[in-house]
């Protein structure tokens, strides 16, 4: 063999060979009985062989690369355990970013790679069955390698202990969870827009990449390392699921409108869980990078505007709700966070009351709405919190039937107004948070009145029994939830970090 | 004119990843963030085995190498052994 000329294979070669040569004609089964879910969303594809994976990654390399990938990951991680990583923290407050991380995020990337391994096996073209192949590895891969990061917090602070079950049971968690849900049980087609266009490509740089750089600003090498190699992934992801996009918008000019209306509701749907990250990067990280606004403005207007001008050559055009989305940046996180600290009995992680040095960031990052709309309300929390008689909701929120948040948000064009959207069908009334998640109900309502909200479950299944209700979602009272100010990670941490820098016995 | 732009991990492999970048497209901005580097451009970013090969030392560098790296990137991809190149249409 001539082994000289086998190594100068070129990429794209490489590619055909380790791709399409690979793809099996059926011979006693047809492609419909084998492929049985490819038309029913009324996507037409004529040639699966123009989907190309623009990276050109085959098997063979994408093992070696991730290999490589894992010993970074457990070599940082190994020293960080090794080293007391967790005393190196700018403050233990920061950990009720990761708790959330972990409760709400990190099993839904076991649930991508459930969704990726079908979509691998539901699709016809070999290019995109190695490309889906190649994805829920990854995923999987994620969800393993946070869960183990983040399993050495485990060892010394509260609420980490049960993020399995509370990713199907706890309120907060429950909006990610039905997000995936709501993917997982859509077509092969609807689940590449869902998470492979929306989540992956116009979100996913929000999740990580702003957030994971903070992580690294306050010390926790775990997550950092974590974030990045999970995002070194999502680049691939990405391509994956832009591809995907301008695949289908060429293939049949029919399918325009079928891929619209999967932007439009799957940029809105994701827009909403993202708010829950608004208010980790502006509250919860103590030293933070940039706001919320800050990382909307670089990754949201300058980088979807660019790709939506991109796509306009296709005739579509930037999501429905694109506008309420932006008009409602400078208030979400101040929302969430005055919404999660009153209902701190329900949080298996720690709220608190923002510094006054705090207050100041938030009113030179969020000039037109802080000091107007949130400042006067916190500063309110802060007076009854030192007379004794600290603000606490211990009702349950009207919870939306389409993004399962609490109805906290107000209308887009008046921030001193609640926004609150009613439809009655079959007889039941349905609540909504706003305008994008009403529109999505209405155009499926069949799927969305199965919804498992866990307010109303909570009545129906434990009579309001609210100590029943914790057990049920693996939360201690006392120890998981309430204020981070007087918790036992707070004790630990300022103690440990204490002895760490001294030979007291 | 849309900005594309490549988000690398600020690390000792990338360093000269950057700095061979920076050569092959000059109107590029490179903002350091910590623990990553965001490279913006116009339009276009071209991404060259050759210079990297050369400012690293290593004739076998393998431009997927970038893979391990790689933070994020937006843009429509076009890759082979010689070049990756980020682009938009519009």
């Amino acid at each position: 063999m001539d082994t000289a000329a086998k190594k100068k294979l070129g990429l794209k070669e490489k590619y055909r060979l380790l791709t399409r040569d690979l793809g099996w004609t059926p011979s006693y089964r047809t492609h419909e009985e084998i492929h049985p879910y490819l038309t029913y969303e009324g996507i037409k594809i004529h040639d699966w062989d123009k989907w190309e994976d623009p990276f050109r990654l085959t098997m063979d390399s994408y093992w070696k690369y991730q290999a490589e990938k894992e010993r970074k990951f457990y070599a940082i991680i190994d020293a960080h355990a090794q080293s007391n990583g967790h005393l190196n923290l700018t403050d233990a407050r920061y950990l009720s970013a990761i708790k959330l991380f972990l409760q709400a995020i990190s099993p839904n990337e076991y649930c991508a790679h459930k969704g990726f391994a079908r979509a691998g096996r539901e699709f016809v073209g070999v290019g995109t069955q190695v490309a889906c192949q190649m994805q829920a590895l990854d995923e999987m891969r994620h969800a393993q390698t946070q869960i183990h990061a983040m399993s050495n917090y485990n060892r010394y602070y509260e609420g980490f202990h049960a993020f399995a079950q509370q990713r199907d049971r706890i309120w907060y968690a429950t909006v990610p969870r039905s997000f995936f849900d709501d993917a997982m049980t859509a077509g092969p087609f609807e689940f590449m827009i869902a998470i492979g266009f929306s989540f992956e490509y116009v979100l996913t740089n929000l999740l990580f990449v702003p957030f994971m750089s903070g992580a690294a600003y306050n010390g926790d090498l775990a997550t950092v390392t974590f974030g990045f190699s999970a995002q070194s992934d999502e680049a691939r992801h990405m391509t994956l699921g832009l591809e995907c996009i301008k695949f289908m918008l060429e293939q049949d000019p029919d399918n325009l409108p079928i891929v619209q209306g999967w932007i439009d509701k799957w940029f809105w749907r994701g827009i909403r869980i993202l708010g829950l990250v608004g208010a980790m990067m502006d509250y919860m990280l103590p030293k933070r990078v940039m706001s919320w606004r800050e990382a909307w403005n670089i990754y949201g207007v300058e980088n979807g505007n660019a790709l939506f001008r991109d796509l306009a050559r296709y005739g579509i055009k930037p999501p429905k709700h694109w506008e309420d989305a932006e008009k409602s940046i400078d208030h979400v996180p101040h929302q969430f966070m005055l919404a999660l600290y009153q209902w701190n009995f329900g949080t298996a992680f720690h709220t608190w009351i923002p510094s006054d040095d705090d207050f100041d960031w938030l009113s030179k990052k969020y000039p037109d709405t802080f000091d107007r709309y949130y400042r006067p309300r916190w500063e309110h929390v802060k007076k009854l919190a030192a007379a004794g008689t600290p603000f606490k909701n211990v009702g349950l929120a009207r919870l939306c039937q389409c993004c399962q948040l609490p109805c906290i948000f107000t209308e887009p064009d008046d921030p001193t107004l609640t926004c609150h959207r009613e439809v009655v069908y079959r007889g039941e009334t349905y609540h909504f948070c706003s305008d994008g998640c009403q529109h999505i109900f209405e155009n499926e309502p069949e799927k969305y009145i199965q919804a498992w909200m866990p307010m109303p479950a909570l009545f129906r299944e434990m009579q309001g029994n609210i100590p029943q209700w914790m057990d049920w979602v693996g939360m201690v009272d006392g120890k998981d939830n309430h204020d981070y100010v007087g918790s036992q990670d707070e004790k630990n941490f300022n103690q440990w970090r204490a002895m760490a820098a001294s030979n007291s016995l | 004119m849309s900005t594309v732009f490549l988000a690398l991990q600020a690390n000792e492999e990338t360093r000269q990843i950057i700095e061979a970048i920076q050569q092959d497209n000059p109107e590029a901005r490179v903002n350091r963030e910590p623990a990553m580097v965001k490279i913006d451009a116009e339009g276009k970013l071209v991404v060259r085995r050759e210079t990297i090969a050369e400012i690293m030392g290593r004739d076998d560098f393998d431009l997927q190498e970038l893979h391990i790296n790689l933070i994020s990137l937006g843009g429509n991809v076009d890759e082979d052994e010689d070049s990756l190149t980020i682009s938009w249409n519009a």
